[in-house]
């Protein structure tokens, strides 16, 4: 099959960028899509160009780094597309994606998926108030808004997204009301080993919790948010201390504030792998649900290549390299001579990957966090199914993702599943006792994002259409 | 259809257990467009169809039963000529389709395309939700003291002692009699019994809006067939007819197929315009076993009297709940109501 391009990459966050350089060197035709207008992906999310003369941070240079060497290099990049459907055939992917409302295909050789990650809220009772907002989510309207949300913050989660939170709140003018984290100070020193491979990071982290200190914001380490309260948006949250497999225990107490940035951690954003044809295996050291790999991006599928953070949450650091070691597979797969060194990419990639993991335990779920999830708390919020309705379909039968969806629609609304999936498997798993990695994620189908029927069907005469001869009488 | 005959064998005051490779209901019967439309059905299978009808009925909101009536759409003089000929016959194997001016379609469906040309009615037709019928069987096999094993997969049956072992990776089962009910799966079951049946697999495929305003409250479908659509309680537009995805049984689940997903919706947003706009949240696709003759499997393996096999019933999901019964009484000796559908007959050679 003669294809439109090479290799295409889909995602442009450190992955998919580098990924995409590294193969256009090699002198093949590269086409790199993706949801957002500039590259950068969400770590290095492009500012609003309204704003491009503000305050430089460490995300916005290297972003800009990475977008200025995209636009001076071969890569065609596609941005402010969507893509919804892959299409395998013997020798080639169809990528099918919208582009202002026109749905178009691209077929390529070689196909290298960088989607990365996403994050996972535990529901707890008013999460779906007005002023709640994920801390991933924060991120992305500070990096891209430069504006802080609400006036007064909690912010409450695990990781160090917490204080990369609070810290850029306050730097854009917000106030932060405390910050109410389920790891605890042990969990941190555990860590610390592997942070002294990345001292740079290290110290920037350290800097955000020295400003908390001294803007005396209080930390609750081993604490969680367990409820927000407000009529119709935040006005406090309840929060308390937790247990080592974070069981809330002890005295509610409660902080006022009027916004709150939850995050239980990243998971892979895996459903392109999916469609692509990969299978999934469970690793809950790098967010649960992963694709199956090999060395260097490599997967069951012939020609298709996966890096970064949705091969498995290791962090920017590693999936920069990661890219890089995909985009030299791809290269490899289609026949070019490889000249780059592969056992110092694969050294520096094991050496970013062990920081990015270290930092990725701190979101292991535990057991006592389904408690946070009450009866009555809305689970599946695009349909508005509470976790008593999940385990009462589970009481009458239902064992498996795939039958609660059907039995309660638990996943059927515009998101697809996208957001509570995770909170789903875990009620699964947590009623039936066994594992959660026997309780597989429903099968992924197409649309991958919400495509309206025109832009589906596209133009076309009603003669045109391919009636067959109708169905036997 | 292997639930609804296991009911009636309990009924019937025979032990069953039902094994499956995945959940119950999750094939066919769980994955399609769960139109329930007379004006779909071939002429020799109306009788099945209008008890099937009976069945869904029966079952009501427990699976999402909706009698709306359905229209059937042509938008050429050709679709015209094609639709009075097909709706004819079926009107005079008894089903209640009628013609309708366009004055009475557009008064009862204003939001349809304006190019209708004519049209036809069948007031029993309507809905039910099909993601519904894994739990509604779990539950009425439950209340019958009917046992099933789910994610049991089938590694090989052998003779055991009064009957049949079958085995799966870690247990085992023995039954006097079996029964192969297994949709699109059932060309490897049965070929483990050394008979290779003609069956093949259709890959239909079906899309969901997401929740709309109100635009139709009827089944609506084309002359062709190639379009069934409806608007469920909840708001979303289920759109389905059996356009064709790819992949096959052995292989696992589907695969929706572009140009086959444009095409299904191209001739949904020409039937009612005022869709266009609609967010599509999800197409997939089933799979729907056929034989050449495209008529039922219902009877006895060839070469076995303690063998049966049910399933390649063309509209399936309407008739599964009746023809199961049957099957269910033809395993208990007893007389059917209607007549079933000999597995060991001849086949045409050539296969559409």
């Amino acid at each position: 099959m003669i294809t439109d391009t090479d290799i295409a990459v889909i995602g442009a966050g450190p992955a998919g960028c580098n990924a995409a350089l590294l193969a256009a060197e090699y002198d093949f035709s590269v086409v790199m899509l993706d949801e957002q207008v500039s590259p950068g992906g969400q770590v290095w999310r492009a500012k609003s160009p309204a704003i491009l003369s503000a305050p430089e941070t460490p995300e916005s240079v290297a972003g800009e780094s990475v977008r200025n060497a995209i636009s001076q290099s071969n890569v065609t990049h596609l941005g402010g597309v969507r893509v919804w459907h892959i299409e395998r055939s013997e020798d080639a992917f169809v990528i099918h994606y919208e582009n202002a409302g026109v749905s178009i295909s691209l077929s390529c050789r070689c196909l290298v998926i960088a989607t990365g990650a996403r994050e996972t809220i535990q529901p707890i009772p008013g999460w779906t108030l007005p002023g709640v907002v994920g801390m991933a989510g924060a991120t992305s309207i500070f990096k891209q808004d430069l504006i802080p949300i609400g006036s007064k913050m909690v912010v409450s989660g695990t990781g160090p997204l917490v204080f990369f939170v609070a810290a850029e709140q306050q730097r854009l003018g917000g106030e932060v009301a405390a910050i109410v984290t389920s790891n605890t100070l042990l969990d941190w020193i555990k860590a610390l080993p592997a942070m002294l491979l990345r001292p740079g990071l290290l110290f920037r982290g350290l800097r955000w919790i020295t400003a908390m200190y001294v803007n005396r914001i209080p930390i609750y380490w081993g604490h969680t948010v367990t409820r927000v309260e407000g009529e119709s948006s935040v006005s406090r949250v309840e929060f308390k201390k937790i247990s080592k497999d974070w069981t809330p225990q002890g005295q509610p107490r409660f902080i006022e504030c009027d916004c709150v940035s939850l995050g239980s951690g990243l998971i892979s954003a895996f459903e392109s792998f999916q469609l692509a044809g990969i299978s999934l295996e469970h690793n809950s050291d790098l967010g649960g649900w992963i694709p199956k790999q090999e060395q260097d991006g490599r997967t069951n599928v012939g020609g298709c290549f996966i890096c970064g953070d949705g091969a498995g949450i290791r962090g920017s650091l590693a999936a920069e390299t990661h890219g890089k070691l995909a985009g030299l597979s791809a290269v490899a797969f289609l026949g070019a001579k490889i000249n780059h060194s592969i056992v110092k990419l694969r050294r520096e990639y094991t050496r970013a990957a062990s920081f990015g993991e270290a930092m990725s335990k701190l979101s292991i779920p535990r057991p006592g966090l389904t408690k946070l999830t009450t009866a009555k708390t809305v689970v599946c919020r695009c349909e508005g199914i509470t976790r008593a309705e999940i385990e009462d379909e589970m009481n009458l039968g239902a064992q498996s993702t795939i039958s609660v969806k059907s039995g309660v629609r638990a996943g059927m609304g515009p998101c697809g599943g996208k957001f509570c999936q995770t909170a789903i498997t875990d009620l699964i798993a947590k009623t039936k006792s066994c594992p959660v990695s026997q309780i597989a994620p429903p099968t992924a189908r197409p649309p991958l994002r919400p495509i309206s029927v025109n832009t589906l069907a596209g133009d076309f005469d009603y003669s045109d259409l391919p009636i067959s001869k109708p169905s036997p009488l | 259809m292997g639930c609804a005959s296991a009911l009636q064998m309990a009924e019937g005051g025979m032990k069953s257990i039902v094994l499956d490779q995945g959940d119950l209901g999750q094939g066919a019967s769980g994955v399609n467009a769960g139109t329930l439309s007379l004006q779909i059905k071939r002429v020799k299978l109306m009788p099945y169809a209008i008890r099937g009808h009976q069945e869904w009925e029966s079952m009501g909101d427990a699976v999402g039963f909706r009698k709306t009536g359905g229209y059937t759409l042509a938008f050429t003089d050709h679709e015209a000529e094609l639709l009075h000929e097909r709706m004819s016959l079926k009107a005079e194997a008894g089903a209640p389709i009628e013609f309708v001016s366009n004055s009475a379609l557009r008064e009862a469906e204003p939001n349809l395309a304006d190019q209708v040309v004519a049209a036809s009615y069948c007031a029993e037709d309507g809905y039910a939700n099909s993601s519904l019928t894994g739990q509604f069987y779990r539950a009425r096999l439950k209340q019958q003291g009917v046992q099933y094993r789910e994610g049991f997969k089938l590694l090989g049956v052998e003779a055991g002692n009064d009957g049949y072992v079958i085995r799966s990776a870690n247990t085992t089962v023995s039954a006097r009699k079996l029964l192969f009910s297994a949709g699109a799966w059932l060309k490897s079951l049965t070929a483990l019994m050394g008979v290779e049946l003609p069956v093949q697999a259709r890959v239909n495929t079906v899309s969901v809006t997401e929740r709309l305003p109100m635009l139709t409250r009827s089944v609506i479908g084309h002359a062709t067939g190639l379009l069934t659509m409806k608007q469920k309680a909840n708001g979303t537009l289920l759109i389905g007819g059996g356009w064709q995805g790819r992949g096959t049984p052995e292989q696992g689940r589907g695969q929706v197929d572009t140009d086959s997903l444009r095409s299904n919706l191209a001739l949904a947003r020409h039937a009612l315009p005022a869709a266009e706009n609609a967010r599509i949240l999800r197409s997939w696709t089933g799979f729907e076993a056929h034989v050449p003759d495209f008529y039922p499997l219902a009877g006895k393996l060839p070469g076995y009297e303690d063998v049966f096999v049910l399933g390649c019933v063309r509209g399936g999901y309407t008739i599964g709940p009746y023809i199961g019964k049957l099957m269910g009484d033809y395993i208990l000796e007893r007389t059917t109501e209607l007549p079933l559908f000999n597995p060991g007959r001849s086949f045409p050679e050539v296969v559409v």
